[in-house]
């Protein structure tokens, strides 16, 4: 590259760069420093000694690991809900739908994305409210474990449906006859043709719905009732405990974990699906 | 795709099935709005304008719904500002870290929101010692409104190629006044595309917000937050969530007419 194209491509970076670069991941550095500190127990004020005690008490401390465990199970629930909901969407956005009917349901699928976070759990704050339609129809989950799992599917629906849609698109209709012309079945085709080439496209969303549902402590407080999450424990400790290394320590929890299933993923090619 | 008649109809009847769930608890809170009982019994015994009354003359609200817009509108601008130049930089010169550059890009957005809301927090409060404010608000919403603008621009640069800027520069044209003449107009409804997604990103947010906003400044998803539980505010809350139901579908219908595409709109989150 030229020396005046660089100068050039240098200063349109440095502002975006001064921003994201130094205080952005600056920011993110010092907080990984500050999971390393402690917290003297009398005042409350952060020690900036090294130690390795927030990282233990993940660990040791029996409340910390349930929790940890319960948002892995649920961030599971929640991505199989999604992915089995999403799969027949998809499938038939991608392959049944006529082109303008493909546009319209692409856009009725994206819109509720863009519908506040918080409208969204408040509303199934009012659909599972004792009160509430389902209550009505007889069918009453309440507050808990159940419901949060069925908010959070449906919140993280379209980051599922989205990546799949676009993997299925790019599936060869070729391979589709040529399993029924040599004499299998719809569903014999689905599941050793289909499916298996769908999957790194389901990977790729399951890559969204595990990384929002194990980051989440807003919902859980909205239908949650009593549950406690992850994303709570950091969330108290920021606030009234003010613990801010404990807090560190305990969110690097769901990075680390995201970053293995990223790195576990590669392998199947979910990455391009992104 | 022919597999067969009985496959067709299971995925239509579970495609209408999945639009029906996505849409309705949208709706519920629609038609809850104008439910008399303010214990939003189902099904509702009468309807009434009663809330939305109540809503607009809550100051509260107001007050919350003018800091959201402020914050949106200025975050938006430092988006559009920086997003351009990073998506300019990136797509025209291809240099070492090109990769990297975009993978920083993406992160605000990547990071589940918790992790960016407690490291902006600490740096906002401990590094650099500042009151968290209106300020902290919008710095921390330009940080991942950055990237929807960045998508846009980039997509909308790659499409159009370098030929017409070249042309440009070949009669003699500077480089800023190609930008101001060639690029930019090309750039227009891709930015106002962006610019739009950013602001309806700033006005929902609440992961982030909630650990970058101080005490005394509340945006309205904060304000819902605050009022979410208490069961006197219920229903005003429910009318100023139905209302950003319908405010949030204009900005993005607008997005996709204007950006010409749902490719665009897909990467954009």
């Amino acid at each position: 590259m030229s020396n005046r194209q660089g100068v050039r491509a240098g200063l349109l970076l440095t502002p975006p760069m001064l921003w994201l670069g130094v205080a952005y991941l600056g920011a993110l550095a010092a907080l990984f420093i500050t999971a390393f500190w402690g917290q003297n127990d009398f005042t409350g004020k952060v020690e900036h000694e090294f130690t390795l005690d927030n990282f233990r008490d993940l660990f040791t401390v029996p409340v910390y690991r349930t929790i940890t465990i319960r948002t892995l199970l649920i961030a599971v629930f929640v991505t199989a809900v999604d992915a089995v909901l999403a799969f027949p969407i998809a499938l038939y956005m991608a392959k049944f739908a006529s082109p303008r009917v493909r546009r319209l349901l692409v856009i009725a699928v994206l819109m509720p994305l863009w519908a506040s976070y918080l409208v969204k759990a408040y509303s199934w704050r009012a659909m599972l409210s004792a009160s509430g339609p389902l209550a009505w129809l007889g069918w009453t989950p309440g507050y808990g474990k159940v419901g949060l799992i069925l908010t959070l599917a449906y919140m993280w629906l379209p980051y599922m449906v989205l990546p799949i849609y676009a993997g299925l698109e790019r599936l060869p209709n070729a391979l589709v006859e040529a399993s029924a012309d040599l004499g299998a079945s719809a569903a014999h085709t689905l599941r050793r043709v289909v499916v298996p080439m769908a999957f790194p496209a389901i990977v790729a969303g399951s890559i969204f719905t595990f990384s929002l549902t194990m980051g989440d402590y807003i919902a859980v407080q909205i239908v949650g009732g009593p549950y406690q999450l992850l994303g709570n424990v950091v969330y108290d400790n920021i606030g009234a405990a003010n613990n801010l290394p404990f807090a560190a320590a305990y969110a690097t929890v769901p990075v680390v974990v995201m970053l293995g299933y990223l790195a576990l993923v590669k392998r199947t090619g979910a990455l391009e699906n992104l | 795709m022919t597999l067969s008649r009985g496959l067709r109809a299971f995925l239509t009847a579970v495609t209408a099935l999945g639009m029906a769930v996505i849409y309705i608890p949208l709706l519920l809170v629609l038609v809850n709005s104008f439910n008399t009982s303010q214990s939003f019994a189902w099904p509702p015994e009468g309807l009434t304008l009663r809330w939305w009354r109540a809503a607009a003359r809550s100051s509260g609200a107001k007050e919350a719904l003018q800091v959201s817009v402020e914050v949106a509108l200025l975050a938006t601008l430092i988006a559009l500002v920086l997003g351009t130049m990073c998506a300019m930089a990136l797509t025209r010169y291809s240099f070492f870290g090109r990769n990297s550059i975009s993978l920083l890009v993406i992160l605000p957005i990547a990071l589940p929101g918790i992790v960016t809301g407690i490291a902006l927090n600490n740096a906002f409060r401990t590094i650099f010692g500042w009151e968290l404010g209106f300020l902290t608000i919008v710095v921390a919403h330009a940080t991942f409104c950055i990237v929807t603008v960045f998508n846009n621009v980039q997509a909308r640069l790659r499409r159009v190629g370098t030929t017409l800027e070249e042309a440009s520069a070949d009669l003699g044209a500077g480089a800023l006044t190609t930008f101001r003449l060639v690029t930019f107009p090309m750039l227009r409804s891709a930015l106002l595309a962006g610019g739009l997604l950013s602001f309806g990103l700033s006005f929902d947010e609440i992961i982030v917000t909630t650990f970058t906003a101080g005490t005394e400044q509340q945006t309205l998803p904060i304000w819902i937050f605050a009022n979410l539980f208490r069961p006197n505010q219920t229903p005003v809350v429910n009318v100023v969530a139905a209302a950003l139901v319908l405010f949030s579908i204009v900005p993005i219908y607008l997005a996709q007419r204007l950006s010409g595409g749902t490719e665009e709109m897909m990467t954009a989150r």
